[in-house]
């Protein structure tokens, strides 16, 4: 079914659409920055401090769904035993591991004044921070494994893995008693914030998505063009 | 006014730390992503160029390659 996907088709897309993604990232993360750095108000209790929100959040939902798709793609791989869904995979994990990174030291700092601490074994956090070791895990058996075979095995296995944790990371707050706060924006049910602080935070999550799928353009171009560099060799 | 923006009554250092971190971060994932990118296609133009003639003709048959080549070009431009 899906040897019949056009690699030449698909590059011709992949090659010409970064630019006009880094121009819209470039607007709407400009709009997102001026609403969440000067329009939108200060909270009651937390003061200026839950301007921080508007990187954190986004940046956690983003690193989470990267690793869901990595794990949906993961299955996809061992079922369907086509390249591409590796491939995809392989080029959604860079961002989504610095998207990882940015909730993990965003959070911390934000926890400074608003719990007096920069880190706590917390179950919110911790999960993250768990999901944070399976992508190190991810990116570094692709560098690492020379085995054809062996790696994607590996890496699929690592992708269906962590796709465990994704649970474990959404319930945390409402299994446990944590620090962490419970979800104040849910699909299903009405959101507990206000318009004036979703709207610049759906423009700062528009705007990280925009950069996720700039990155992963981009890494999926590069390694098209490994693997044609390869079937150079082969001509 | 532009004191108390910065400051931001006393949070300022906590807020500007992960805007600065968060962009900082992204531009660096930018630049390392676009020069792996960049090397890549260099590597392929050197190897494309490295082939005989006929090679060459039989490289710029197939659609993939064709298509990796005008990307080439074009970002040359």
């Amino acid at each position: 079914m899906f040897g019949l996907i056009d690699n030449s088709k698909i590059f011709s897309i992949t090659s010409k659409a970064p630019k006009y993604v880094f121009f819209v990232f470039v607007i709407v993360l400009s709009i997102g920055l001026l609403e969440a750095l000067v329009l939108s108000p200060e909270d009651y209790i937390q003061s200026h401090s839950v301007r921080i929100m508007y990187v954190h959040v986004p940046s956690a939902w983003i690193s989470i769904g990267i690793f869901f798709l990595i794990g949906i793609l993961s299955i996809g791989s061992v079922i369907f035993k086509n390249k591409i869904f590796s491939i995809i995979a392989k080029s959604l994990a860079p961002s989504g591991l610095v998207f990882n990174i940015i909730a993990l030291v965003t959070g911390s700092i934000w926890g400074k004044p608003t719990w007096g601490t920069w880190w706590a074994w917390d179950s919110r956090i911790t999960s993250m921070l768990i999901l944070c070791l399976f992508y190190i895990l991810y990116i570094l058996s692709w560098r690492i494994i020379d085995d054809k075979n062996k790696l994607n095995k590996i890496t699929s296995l690592i992708g269906i893995l962590g796709l465990i944790n994704i649970p474990i990371i959404k319930f945390s707050v409402d299994w446990w008693s944590t620090l962490h706060q419970p979800s104040s924006v849910r699909l299903l049910e009405k959101t507990t914030i206000h318009s004036s602080m979703l709207v610049p935070l759906a423009l700062m999550t528009a705007a990280f998505a925009l950069f996720s799928l700039l990155i992963f353009l981009m890494k999926y171009n590069t390694e098209l063009i490994k693997i044609k560099n390869k079937g150079l060799d082969r001509l | 006014m532009i004191q108390e923006f910065f400051l931001m009554n006393g949070y300022g250092v906590y807020v500007w730390s992960a805007f600065s971190f968060t962009l900082v971060s992204f531009s660096v994932l930018y630049l390392i992503v676009k020069t792996q990118y960049a090397k890549e296609k260099k590597r392929f133009n050197a190897k494309f160029n490295s082939l005989s003639y006929d090679r060459q003709k039989l490289a710029k048959n197939q659609q993939t390659h064709r298509e990796v080549l005008l990307d080439i070009s074009a970002s040359k431009i």
